[in-house]
């Protein structure tokens, strides 16, 4: 099982929150609106979105990174156009967030927020800044592994995405319930980036890849 | 440097958190449809925990077919053409876990019928009001494609993500006027009797339903495993 369970008690707000019975396993029929996926188009994206340091005035503070890499479902084929959203903490660790109580600095410019539509080879590509680790009140001395949250739609509602990207050898994944809900090392280790020297530009970021694989849509399974 | 292949295992699910409000909900969000739009609906509900506690930072997407049962094909979901239908809609919940869409009634959808091909025979079919519809009416629809093989009632999917789920819930709004088509759809039919009410929203009026999501608990929404 590739995906956590909805109850993981370590993980406190899945207590009340995770449903209890078994979900309902129909066979969708071949004309499901579950099946499709809702399409985006560049005219519906800024130019900047993709760049989440060009957002403001003034460049944000923290590491400049280039996060990259290409989503493709169970079969290895790239998904071509469809929209990747994400969006993050600051280098201090503080979310653009009213609800985000973390004593950390806000940095002016720098928002956290962007979307791309993948390319005909399925990649997308992020210009931004490494976000921090951040306390959380889940228990006593909680701090979240630096991630970048990533939602991605593919070709039928079925595959919608929402997920996390760490980076690698980060000391706190092994205190993180959120990514120890996850049951399997293997699959774990699936939502962590590599960093590429190929990627990294000199002089001027450092590069990490990421590739993103969507489950099989019923029909297909 | 020789490319390897693939792993093709899925990637795993984490959490939406609760730090999403500033980058996945946008103003035309919830407005599938302009205010001014003749067939306009207006859908809302809450999103409920365990203990009927409602949950202020949950995000619901809905994707749908059109008034004819059209499935969309075309953009326009995050930046909407008023002429046109995406489908989607997104909406974040505010401090009593409510959200609220304004859309269309889908028709129950059509085999192979796509938003390109709409024509005036197409609008005649439209079921805005949905009052005529019956298990005859949606079995007439599906005689333009490939028999009945896609008879079903109208419908909306519906995905919920929060803090404190690890992986979205995944369920469908139907809505009462439809019920002699509840009979004849097969994802209702793989549903236990005694819950189906929690799949079947509720007129509050004319044009506005109620479709409240209980996370768990005695009045546990049917979550599907799709
Ligand atoms: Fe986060």
């Amino acid at each position: 099982m590739t995906h956590p369970p909805y109850l993981h008690p370590d993980y406190k707000s899945t207590v009340l929150r995770a449903p209890s019975r078994e979900p309902v396993m129909p066979r969708l029929g071949p004309d499901s609106v579950e099946l499709t996926s809702p399409v985006f188009g560049h005219q519906e994206l800024g130019v900047l979105d993709e760049d989440l340091t060009a957002h403001h005035a003034g460049e944000p503070l923290g590491e400049r990174i280039i996060v990259t890499g290409r989503v493709l479902d169970g079969a290895g084929r790239p998904v071509r156009g469809t929209l990747v959203e994400v969006w993050q903490a600051n280098a201090a660790g503080r979310y653009a967030h009213l609800g985000d109580r973390h004593p950390a600095p806000l940095d002016p410019n720098f928002t956290g927020a962007g979307r791309c539509l993948t390319d005909d080879d399925g990649r997308y590509r992020f210009v931004t800044i490494k976000p921090g680790a951040y306390p959380w009140r889940n228990h006593p001395n909680a701090w979240r592994p630096a991630h970048i949250h990533f939602s991605v739609f593919g070709t039928a509602f079925t595959q919608r995405l929402v997920t996390q990207m760490y980076f690698p050898g980060d000391p706190l994944f092994a205190h993180d319930p959120i990514m120890q809900s996850i049951p399997d090392q293997r699959d774990r280790d699936r939502l962590v980036s590599r960093f590429d020297l190929d990627t990294t530009v000199p002089e001027w970021a450092l590069g990490y890849q990421w590739d993103i694989v969507l489950g099989d849509t019923p029909m297909e399974a | 440097m020789t490319p390897t292949a693939p792993d093709l295992a899925p990637t795993p699910s984490q959490t939406v958190g609760p730090f999403f409000g500033h980058a996945l909900p946008y103003a035309e969000g919830p407005d599938l449809v302009p205010g001014w739009h003749p067939d306009a609906i207006t859908i809302r509900g809450r999103v409920l925990d365990g203990a009927g506690a409602p949950i202020p930072d949950a995000l619901v997407e809905i994707w749908q077919a059109d008034g004819a049962g059209r499935i969309p094909s075309g953009a326009g979901g995050l930046r909407r053409d008023p002429d046109g239908f995406s489908g989607f809609g997104r909406c974040g919940t505010d401090a009593a876990g409510e959200y609220r869409f304004r859309t269309l009634k889908p028709g129950a959808i059509r085999p192979n019928a796509s938003d390109t091909d709409a024509s005036g025979t197409d609008a005649s079919g439209a079921d805005a009001s949905g009052a005529g519809a019956s298990g005859a009416d949606v079995a007439g629809a599906g005689a333009s494609g490939t028999g009945t093989s896609g008879a079903g009632a109208p419908y909306i999917a519906v995905l919920v993500f929060a803090r404190g789920l690890l992986k979205p819930v995944r369920t469908r709004l139907y809505f009462p006027q439809d019920a002699a088509a509840h009979g004849i759809d097969p994802v209702l039919a793989a549903v236990p009797a005694e819950r189906r009410p929690t799949l079947v929203a509720v007129a509050e009026s004319d044009r506005t339903y109620r479709f409240d999501i209980h996370l768990q608990g005695e009045r546990e929404t049917v979550f599907l495993g799709i």
